[in-house]
């Protein structure tokens, strides 16, 4: 089996600027992530895309050629195409790819999985046609697909960013329906002069906001109760604003109520988690190098707290330049990083107080359906918890929620919230799904060739 | 209808439900089905409601299709090739 100094999962940001710099600090490295190219889904096709759709996507996304390029030039090795779906204690690492298992051994782990978007459960939302935002954006960059039809529907510095996307590639949304309260503004503005530090975020989301008016898009805020109606597929949304009941058509809804980290690595490993109230998600429990609670096992990036692109990018070459230290290496220079690190966040309280998930969305009504996959509702969750189901473990074996494919990712966090609700708790002590291998469902064919070796390939 | 924003690449071609699907190379078969108005890729295994690519970074699972006679694969995860051939995952075709 082939062993590295670092391994680490996900070539976002975060990934790709750690590997640069492990590999610069000279040890050896290998990149594992499941897309065809580098980039997350931030930088999404970022090597591929051309100068006018990168116009279009904006500077920010630009960016990300950079650190892609220096990743390309560095002596880490990179495998596209592989599906991380098991890592054992002592970071023996089970991978997919090209159609078979293949297993590698690391001394240092990096979980660079990023963010997935928080789930979103409401009337409707399993319906054909609608998808979270981060699908139209990963849809623009990666095929220039847009929608004239498109309703926004959510909250957060995403929604804005794909509104003004979609107006720059000549398709405005048809709507946005924003659901931050009103009160929002005054619970967020004690962190204003804060975020003054970030200016920099604050310019951009004024003029992101500036662009969407200009553009004539309607915006309704403060909506609340929203249902998507349809019966093979979308065929409208509903909503509250404005005290009136309003209803648009379309055949594309776009949800959003932010992102959290992606748990799953560091769940299955057992790492520590604690329950952040700002990002009202649970996240790793890191030191200042970002190392979790097994020692070895770091996670760079936005899966140890929202922080964004920018962030994730200076998080993953400090994760490098601890693991360079540690193994007596020279490192680069960490106290400046840190700086910096310290002034980009400034913002984020901000965004954290206004951007915080609609009451809806976290309590969804009795009769929505919380886990796609099994079809269980948010009443069938309450129903356990009256009948004694203490935590998520056993609500998934009473009822199967979270036991589908997608191993609740995508109602985890939901499940958590529904039932600290229904027992007067906290999110933090009624936990959080135990997540168990294969992280990823596999085809039996992958697994028939495990501990076969395959050649090293380079990043170039 | 979802429309393309910029000028013809290489195309790919396969088939879905029998019906010729256009891609432009290189991206995946569930950006190419949706860029061709075909939102539903699944069926609920549960209630058997239709069901349609949702996150498009692999991580619902709403996606999954059958290529080439094999199910469960993941239709935003994996690029068009010429010649596949892609249906509807059905109720009765259980996830591993
Ligand atoms: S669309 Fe979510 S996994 Fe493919």
């Amino acid at each position: 089996m082939n062993s590295y100094d670092v391994v680490v999962v996900g070539a976002g940001p975060a990934g790709m600027a750690c590997a640069t710099e492990a590999s610069r600090a000279g040890l050896s490295t290998l990149v594992l992530d499941e897309q065809p190219r580098p980039g997350g889904q931030i930088y999404r096709d970022i090597e591929v895309s051309d100068p006018g759709r990168r116009a279009l996507l904006g500077k920010d996304y630009g960016e990300g050629a950079r650190i892609a390029e220096a990743f390309r030039a560095s002596k880490a090795e990179y495998r596209s195409g592989a599906v991380v779906w098991n890592i054992d204690s002592e970071k023996r690492i089970d991978y997919s790819a090209g159609g078979r298992s293949h297993s590698v051994q690391a001394k240092s782990l990096v979980v660079a999985t990023g963010a997935i978007e928080r789930p979103t459960p409401m009337p409707g939302w399993t319906l054909p046609g609608v998808t979270t935002v981060g699908a139209v954006q990963i849809l623009l960059k990666t095929s220039g697909i847009v929608f004239e039809d498109l309703v926004l529907v959510g909250s957060g510095p995403l929604l804005w960013l794909a509104a003004t996307q979609m107006i720059a590639a000549g398709a405005p949304p048809k709507a946005i329906v924003e659901t931050v309260p009103r009160s929002r503004y005054r619970e967020a503005a004690r962190h204003f002069a804060k975020a003054l530090r970030g200016w920099r975020y604050l310019a951009k989301g004024f003029a992101m906001m500036r662009a969407v008016k200009k553009a004539g898009v309607p915006v309704h805020s403060d909506a609340a109760d929203i249902a998507i109606e349809g019966e093979i597929a979308v065929t409208a949304v509903t909503f509250t604003s404005g005290g009136t009941r309003q209803r648009i058509e379309t055949a594309h809804v776009a949800l959003h109520q932010g992102v959290v980290p992606n748990q799953q690595i560091t769940r299955l490993m057992n790492c520590k988690h604690r329950f952040d109230d700002s990002q009202r998600a649970f996240l790793p429990v890191v030191d200042e190098s970002f190392e979790t609670s097994i020692p070895g096992v770091y996670v760079a990036g936005d899966g140890a707290g929202i922080g964004g692109a920018k962030s994730a990018e200076m998080r993953g070459r400090l994760v490098a330049m601890r693991i360079a230290e540690k193994v007596g290496n020279r490192a680069g220079e960490a106290a400046k990083l840190r700086t910096e690190l310290a002034k980009d966040a400034a913002v984020r309280p901000l965004l954290e107080a206004l951007y915080a998930p609609a009451a809806d969305v976290l309590a969804p009504a009795d009769a929505t359906m919380v886990c796609r996959c099994e079809e269980i509702t948010a009443g069938q969750i309450r129903e356990a918890v009256a009948l004694g189901a203490p935590g998520p473990n056993q609500v998934k074996s009473f009822l199967r929620a979270g036991m589908g494919p997608c191993q609740g990712r995508m109602c985890g966090l939901a499940v958590s919230e529904i039932i600290a609700a229904a027992k007067g708790e906290t999110p933090s002590t009624v936990d959080y799904y135990r997540i168990r291998p294969p992280l990823k469902p596999l085809l039996l064919s992958e697994l028939a060739g495990l501990g076969a070796e395959e050649p090293r390939e380079a990043a170039e | 209808m979802p429309q393309r924003i910029d000028g013809s690449g290489e195309t790919v071609r396969f088939t879905f439900e029998g019906r010729e699907v256009a891609a432009r190379a290189g991206e995946t078969l569930a950006a190419a089905l949706i860029a061709a108005g075909e939102t539903t890729t699944r069926d609920s295994v549960v209630s058997g409601a239709p069901r349609g690519p949702f996150c498009m970074m692999g991580v619902c699972y709403e996606c999954l299709v059958e290529i080439d006679g094999v199910p469960n694969r993941q239709a935003c995860m994996i690029v068009a090739e010429p010649g596949m051939t892609v249906n509807r995952q059905t109720a009765d075709e259980v996830v591993a």
